[in-house]
């Protein structure tokens, strides 16, 4: 005789659809349905007054493709990913010693340090922004791509401090004293034993700075010259400006494919680092 | 000890560099000079310009209601994730939950504007802010809570079923209680993301509709005056009391953090 | 009538069965062990009497009334976990009484009862301490008064002693022996640690992959293991491949290689011609100095190899002239000597003919 395999089946199943249902079924209509509807958008005319043109009469066309083909476009998604890149390393390079430095302090101050990393993240965008505004407008040092990274990695900082911290806060000290034990001094105790096993921490570091960065708009037009503008510019045009939708569209497609082949990349090399 | 020596130089040069340019933005708020240049003298007179701007604070008040609504469904909606995904690990939910936290927030924005317009007709406003904030703070409670569960020794609800407990008794003696500081840090940190939110707003606001940030937009491409730091420094008081206090409830907050 | 009875049960995961076919009967007021290497399905058997896995086969039943359907929180079982699951969020007293809480009672017994078990498990002062506060051997208390404080009918034990420290270890089992023939509430614990097992159990049942190898009182399955399995598993034994010489109700006569007869006790299974192992206890074994008349039947003679002082006995590894390695285990009875032979030593090797047990396998 087959016995159910637990003793209360119908209930936990119950309980299990009214839990996970509510949460799945917002994500699906507010997130998964508008980036279907995006996909969508991109293969749309644009409307006459803005919008997508209706279906009638306007079959599905490949013209905002062909509009991006442009090498115009393809430079302004190079040089974002080049500004991207830029700041994830200048911010690992600033974020690293820190990071260690936190790490390696006694329980109770860590964390306080930790605290203290996280407030200024806890102000606004717009106000982290503004606050190099004021500080290099009176240097004549603003709309300038300086000025950008400035801002760029003065904002995401704080992503590459944290990712680094948790992953250097679980490296056992016996480690290194082991190295030190046999022989390695300071430099090549960083260099074989710490830096490898913080890869994970700066993979996780690197994609959480550089995927944002990517997408972002409002720091190259608050501190960016009018040749700064990045693909995140150019999708707020598409969209409020020019409301020419399936070009923003299909450059919202775009950024999409960028940072899902950042993640894959990223998850590899996770994987590859730490199996 | 050189190296001890160096890492504290490069580490003081980090927080300097944190703290520095929000610290002009504080002191800049009490200077008595219309321009941000130079210090002439202490002033409060743009918080009380502030107080008497009707745009501002019609905007604040607009920021607090879509904060209060949309961190209180994001919570529910969050905690009931966060759970389902410690405890069963549906296959398709963390995809669903954890994505809109990771992905650049234009896209966000900019879909979320479509949807609405295009599909459901809809006049941007208070509802499309709400949805919105609402569909990036799910994750944020999500992994607050779940992280706090899997902190947990898993035999403890099976101890409660065990003495007695039927399933939702142990949800409401064992589970709740335990998941409590974490719903509460998942609160303060969705009313945060929402008062804060500059970029998803900037798309899904329409005309009618203003917030905070999006009010310091408009005042920053026009003009740069002290009024902009006053708002800025007490928005940064706001939200660093509502971080600093969730971490208290639940320090797992640092590490699930962005 | 059985207090508990497994008939018969099989519980598969998969593709792997994890029990099978296991049928096991414990008494009221026991003390019943399950015991066995890790694997061995044991722990399986005790969530299944717990009620959070259900068999694929089979059927238990708790006073002659079956199981099955019923859930955990239903069962009149109660368990200790082997991490203690204390709920962290409840003091002390507060774990003590959430099974009474479940079941309802008033506040007056609720307080009444949790103050006797405070005393029964030695934590009178400890109701208002949070289980962080605890150390291991308080936290296992509590998990065993929590277990006990409803008085249910059966109380499980899963390997709860695990994580203590030898010292501790030892004063908790004989803490456990006393609670358990005090309180009289039938326990089924669960183990891999064999001396454990002997210590605490009435009744032992050895396991290995999800069968039950034999199941008896300790002294039959140290004296007269049934297989190799068991005779190796539990305590230290000599094993000696021997052939049946002759088998009669007097006993056996085995033959060894190179060693000659060896005079064993009967086993009325056992066949003429049969080959088998012969299980022998190191502390059956007996050595004297060559000089010495051997009383014993079954007597050799060997060279001391080596040896292991373990403060109140040696262990002797002793090369019999067949090369044949046999364990012999003396007490230092004599303070101040570590031991009474030496490396290289000759000596006598015996026993007696009625020591030793035949294994067919």
């Amino acid at each position: 005789m087959r016995a159910p395999s637990s003793t209360a089946k119908g209930p936990e199943r119950l309980t299990r659809w009214l839990v996970t249902l509510p949460p799945t079924l917002f994500l699906v209509v507010f997130f998964l349905v508008p980036a279907l509807i995006m996909a969508a958008a991109s293969f749309r005319e644009p409307g006459e007054f803005g919008g997508l043109a209706p279906l009638a009469g306007h079959p599905p066309t490949l013209e905002a493709y062909r509009f991006v083909a442009d090498p115009i476009y393809f430079r302004i998604l190079a040089k974002s990913f080049a500004v991207a890149g830029l700041t994830t390393l200048l911010c690992l390079l600033l974020a690293y010693p820190l990071a260690l430095l936190i790490a390696r302090s006694p329980k109770g101050r860590r964390n306080v340090l930790v605290l203290l990393v996280i407030l200024p993240f806890a102000s606004n965008l717009l106000i982290r922004v503004y606050a190099w505004i004021i500080i290099l407008g009176p240097l004549n040092l603003l709309y300038s791509p300086e000025a950008v990274i400035a801002g760029m990695v003065y904002v995401h900082l704080p992503f590459m401090i944290l990712p680094l911290y948790t992953n250097l806060e679980k490296h056992d000290p016996a480690l290194l004293e082991a190295a030190q034990d046999l022989g390695a001094d300071a430099w090549t105790r960083f260099r074989r034993v710490t830096l490898p096993l913080s890869l994970p921490g700066i993979l996780s570091g690197s994609a959480l700075v550089f995927i944002p960065v990517l997408g972002m708009f409002a720091i190259p037009e608050l501190l960016g010259g009018t040749g700064d503008i990045l693909i995140g510019n150019l999708i707020k045009e598409q969209f409020l400006d020019n409301r020419d939708w399936p070009l923003g569209a299909t450059l919202s497609i775009l950024l999409t494919v960028a940072v899902l082949g950042v993640a894959a990349v990223s998850a590899a090399f996770t994987r590859k680092a730490a199996p | 000890m050189r190296r001890g020596a160096f890492l504290w130089a490069a580490a003081l040069t980090a927080y300097a560099f944190l703290y520095l340019p929000l610290a002009v933005v504080v002191l800049f708020s009490f200077n008595d000079s219309e321009l941000n240049a130079s210090w002439v003298g202490f002033t409060t007179r743009w918080y009380t310009k502030l107080l008497s701007d009707d745009t501002m604070l019609h905007a604040a008040g607009n920021s607090l209601f879509i904060a209060a609504v949309s961190s209180t469904v994001a919570t529910v909606l969050g905690t009931m994730a966060g759970i389902a995904m410690q405890r069963w690990r549906p296959r398709f939910l963390p995809f669903l939950v954890l994505t809109p936290v990771a992905m650049p927030e234009i896209l966000l924005g900019v879909s979320l504007l479509l949807f609405f317009r295009q599909v459901l007709d809809l006049t941007l406003g208070l509802f499309s802010i709400l949805a919105a904030h609402i569909t990036f703070s799910i994750g944020f409670v999500a992994i607050i809570v779940r992280a706090r569960l899997a902190g947990m020794d898993e035999s403890i609800f099976e101890a409660a079923r065990d003495l007695g407990a039927s399933p939702w008794r142990t949800f409401v003696r064992v589970t709740f209680p335990l998941i409590l500081p974490g719903i509460v840090a998942g609160f303060l940190m969705a009313f945060t993301l929402s008062i804060d939110d500059f970029v998803i707003t900037f798309f899904v606001a329409g005309v009618g509709v203003t917030t905070l940030p999006l009010q310091i937009y408009s005042m920053i491409k026009v003009a740069v005056t002290p009024e902009v730091n006053a708002v800025s420094t007490l928005l940064m008081g706001l939200t660093l009391t509502l971080i600093a206090l969730a971490t208290r409830f639940a320090p797992e907050t640092l590490k699930g953090a962005r | 009538m059985a207090l508990l009875e497994i008939r018969k049960v099989t519980k598969r995961f998969g593709q792997l069965e994890a029990v099978k076919d296991v049928s096991i009967a414990v008494e009221a007021g026991e003390f019943f062990t399950l015991l066995g290497p890790s694997g061995c399905g044991k722990t399986t058997i005790l969530r299944m009497i717990a009620g959070f896995d259900a068999p694929d086969e089979g059927k238990l039943f708790l006073d002659g009334k079956p199981l099955a359907g019923i859930p955990p929180e239903k069962r009149p079982i109660h368990t200790v976990f082997q991490s203690y699951a204390l709920f962290p969020h409840l003091t002390v007293a507060g774990n003590i009484a959430f099974p009474l809480e479940m079941a309802g009672k008033s506040r007056d017994e609720i307080r009444r009862r949790v103050g006797e078990t405070l005393e029964l498990v030695h934590l009178a002062d400890k109701g208002g301490a949070y289980p962080h506060e605890l150390s291991g051997g308080q936290k296992q208390r509590v998990a065993l008064g929590r277990g006990l404080v409803n008085r249910p009918r059966l109380l499980l034990l899963d390997e709860p002693l695990g994580a203590l420290d030898a010292k501790l270890r030892e004063r908790m089992q004989v803490e456990l022996i006393a609670l358990q023939r005090e309180v009289g509430i039938t326990f089924v614990f669960v183990t891999h640690a064999q001396q454990e097992a002997l210590a605490l159990s009435h009744r032992i049942a050895v396991m290995r992959d999800g069968r039950v190898e034999q199941m008896d009182v300790p002294e039959a399955l140290y004296s007269s293991p049934r297989n190799r399995f068991v005779a190796d598993f539990i305590g230290n034994i000599n094993l000696i491949d021997v052939e049946v010489r002759h088998s009669g109700h007097q006993g056996l006569q085995l033959a060894a290689a190179g060693l000659g007869e060896i005079s064993a006790p009967p086993l009325p299974e056992a066949m003429e011609g049969a080959r088998g192992t012969l299980a022998l206890r190191p502390e059956h074994i007996r050595l004297t100095h060559p000089s010495e008349k051997p009383e014993l039947k079954n007597h050799f003679v060997g060279t001391i190899r080596e040896y292991l002082y373990l403060g109140d006995v040696t262990v002797y590894k002793v090369a019999l002239d067949n090369d044949v390695v046999l364990e012999a285990l003396a007490t230092n009875g004599a303070p101040g000597r570590a031991r009474f032979h030496e490396i290289g030593d000759r000596v006598n090797v015996a026993w007696r003919h009625d020591a030793g047990a035949f294994l067919n396998r």
